[in-house]
């Protein structure tokens, strides 16, 4: 039925998205024309505006991830670590409308007045950095996105840290290195499942649809400053769906989803490909 | 280095503290009775509520359910149950990756199954697209559940004659039951939560609902319409959603985390 289910959503998208698919080709993922009125459509801007802005949110995340991780593991007390990976995973399950508001109305604000003012002041040398602060754009994105996948990077690296085994770590004491000797060496154990929870974390930040509809400005543009307003394959999808009034136009959306949908299904693959090989294999490796 | 450690720790904290103090600040104001009870009002009249919007929601999980609990109940017992092979492997493989497809393509694909063919918009088509995002977390829910119940539980099942499917049924399936319904309860916190899949596909209602045919208002759907709004009536009433939706979900978890505490 799963299966089933697997292969019925991908004829489906494939079935509606003919019209687009025979009238574009390939052309398709690389042009960035996007207009609605001369019936004439591009997935460019959307595919480069979902790739930076989960890009800026892994930057963001995987460090504290990590950190977060190695703090639950190797410092936090029993009647710390409890509560506090709960409170965690609570921001896993706060719903994505409710950071999109909270995003809107808090988050881009702040880094309108303060946070990018900074930056153009202090780094405005570089492009990424440069043009007027509107506050939505590529920046509050990526900063949303990466409270988002937060709980994600963290829980597994967690999962994935604890499942080390106890001697490599003893032996590391042992040598006589010193606590954070031994973490490095159960980090470098566990990089590959590290690596498997952040392509996880990616999967997530690509399929995110309403908190980056509501902070990233929705102009499908191409610019290299982060501050530009910008736009991604699902937020063009949850504005444009209800309006396409042109079957071309309409089957030009369902093709956004269908590459979505096809990339969220490599890198999840990929990333679940990963973790199963690192949790078996040091199954095995646990029990001598 | 692990002062490092300890900062991020501290840091994950501030974003959930924030949404937490701006919700409950910023909803509260609006929350009231007529807030649970009442239509909501043309633009310019004051006072009004979601009720609509919060039966919605309750409809839309509840069709949502009844496509997701079966498939995701029975395919999670037959993981657990008979799935030690290699087809077994690759249903819970792709389960998984079922699980990571966002959920905005899982409302595309309930528009071309649902709203294509019937030419309009409906609550049917809202609960496909929220009972497909429930089937994985109750399939590796209740496979995981299943999975703690004890060997000793089968095989003594077994050996008194019982045959395996009355033993699945009614004595695996009982033992593990609390963490099933555990399981289900976080599929139905996460359904209740979801936008995306909503927007194009049970769209929205300003009215009472009267039958399941016709477009259905959510929560959710009406956090968003009124959190873009210009108006600042609508955007309190926003918030006081938003106040809502995550006491709901704070609820659920909590229950979730005692439940299990109390299991193992």
């Amino acid at each position: 039925m799963v299966l089933l289910l697997i292969a019925l959503m991908a004829y489906e998208m494939y079935a509606s998205s003919t019209v687009s698919i025979q009238k574009f080709g390939w052309g398709f993922l690389t042009s960035s024309k996007w207009d609605p009125v001369m019936d004439e459509y591009g997935a460019l801007p959307f595919i480069y505006g979902t790739l930076v802005s989960s890009f800026i949110a892994l930057v963001i995340a995987l460090p504290v991830g990590v950190g977060i991780a190695v703090f639950l593991t190797e410092l936090a007390p029993r009647w710390i670590e409890r509560p506090f990976s709960f409170f965690v995973e609570l921001l896993a399950g706060i719903p994505s409308i409710v950071y999109g508001l909270w995003g809107f109305f808090v988050m881009v604000p702040w880094i309108r007045t303060t946070v990018e003012p900074f930056l153009s002041g202090h780094f405005g040398s570089i492009p990424l950095f440069t043009g007027a602060p509107y506050g939505v754009g590529m920046l509050a994105a990526g900063t949303i996105l990466s409270i988002m996948i937060l709980p994600i990077i963290s829980s597994i690296s967690r999962d994935v840290l604890k499942a080390v085994p106890i001697a490599q770590k003893e032996a590391a004491l042992a040598l006589g290195s010193t606590r954070w000797e031994a973490t490095r060496i159960a980090l470098s154990y566990s990089r590959s499942g590290i690596i498997g929870a952040t392509i996880l974390g990616l999967g997530r930040a690509f399929g995110e649809t309403m908190a980056v509809t509501m902070v990233i400005g929705n102009r499908p543009v191409i610019k290299a400053s982060l501050f530009e307003p910008a736009y991604t394959m699902a937020s063009v999808l949850a504005n444009e769906f209800t309006e396409a009034t042109s079957e071309l136009y309409i089957s030009a959306l369902i093709e956004i989803a269908l590459v979505l949908f096809v990339v969220a299904l490599l890198v999840n693959a990929a990333a679940r490909l990963l973790v199963w090989s690192f949790t078996r294999s040091s199954d095995a490796g646990g029990r001598f | 280095m692990y002062a490092l450690c300890i900062a991020s720790a501290l840091l994950a904290l501030v974003p959930l503290l924030l949404i937490f103090y701006h919700t409950i600040s910023l909803g509260a104001g609006a929350l009231n009775v007529d807030f649970f009870t009442k239509l909501p009002k043309p633009v310019g009249e004051p006072g009004g509520g979601l009720g609509n919007a919060i039966v919605g929601t309750l409809i839309l999980v509840g069709l949502g359910s009844l496509l997701g609990l079966p498939v995701g109940i029975f395919a999670g017992i037959y993981l657990s149950e008979f799935g030690k092979n290699k087809f077994g492997m690759t249903v819970r493989f792709m389960t998984d990756v079922l699980n990571g497809v966002p959920s905005i393509v899982t409302g595309v694909v309930a528009y071309t199954i649902v709203v294509l063919p019937a030419k309009h918009f409906s609550a049917y088509a809202g609960g496909v697209a929220l009972g497909i995002l429930m089937i994985p977390i109750i399939t590796r829910t209740t496979e995981e559940m299943l999975k703690t119940v004890p060997n000793s539980y089968r095989e003594a099942a077994l050996a008194l004659g019982i045959p395996q499917w009355k033993t699945t049924l009614r004595i695996i399936f009982p033992a593990a039951l609390g963490g099933i319904v555990t399981g289900i309860m976080l599929a139905v916190a996460r359904a209740a939560g979801e936008t995306a899949p909503l927007l194009f596909t049970a769209l929205n209602n300003r009215f009472w609902h009267t039958t399941l045919d016709q477009p259905i208002a959510s929560l959710t759907v009406f956090i968003y319409n009124y959190g873009v709004s210009p108006f600042e009536d609508w955007i309190a009433q926003a918030w006081a959603g938003a106040l809502v939706l995550i006491l709901l979900i704070l609820i659920l978890s909590i229950a979730v985390r005692v439940a299990t505490r109390q299991r193992f």
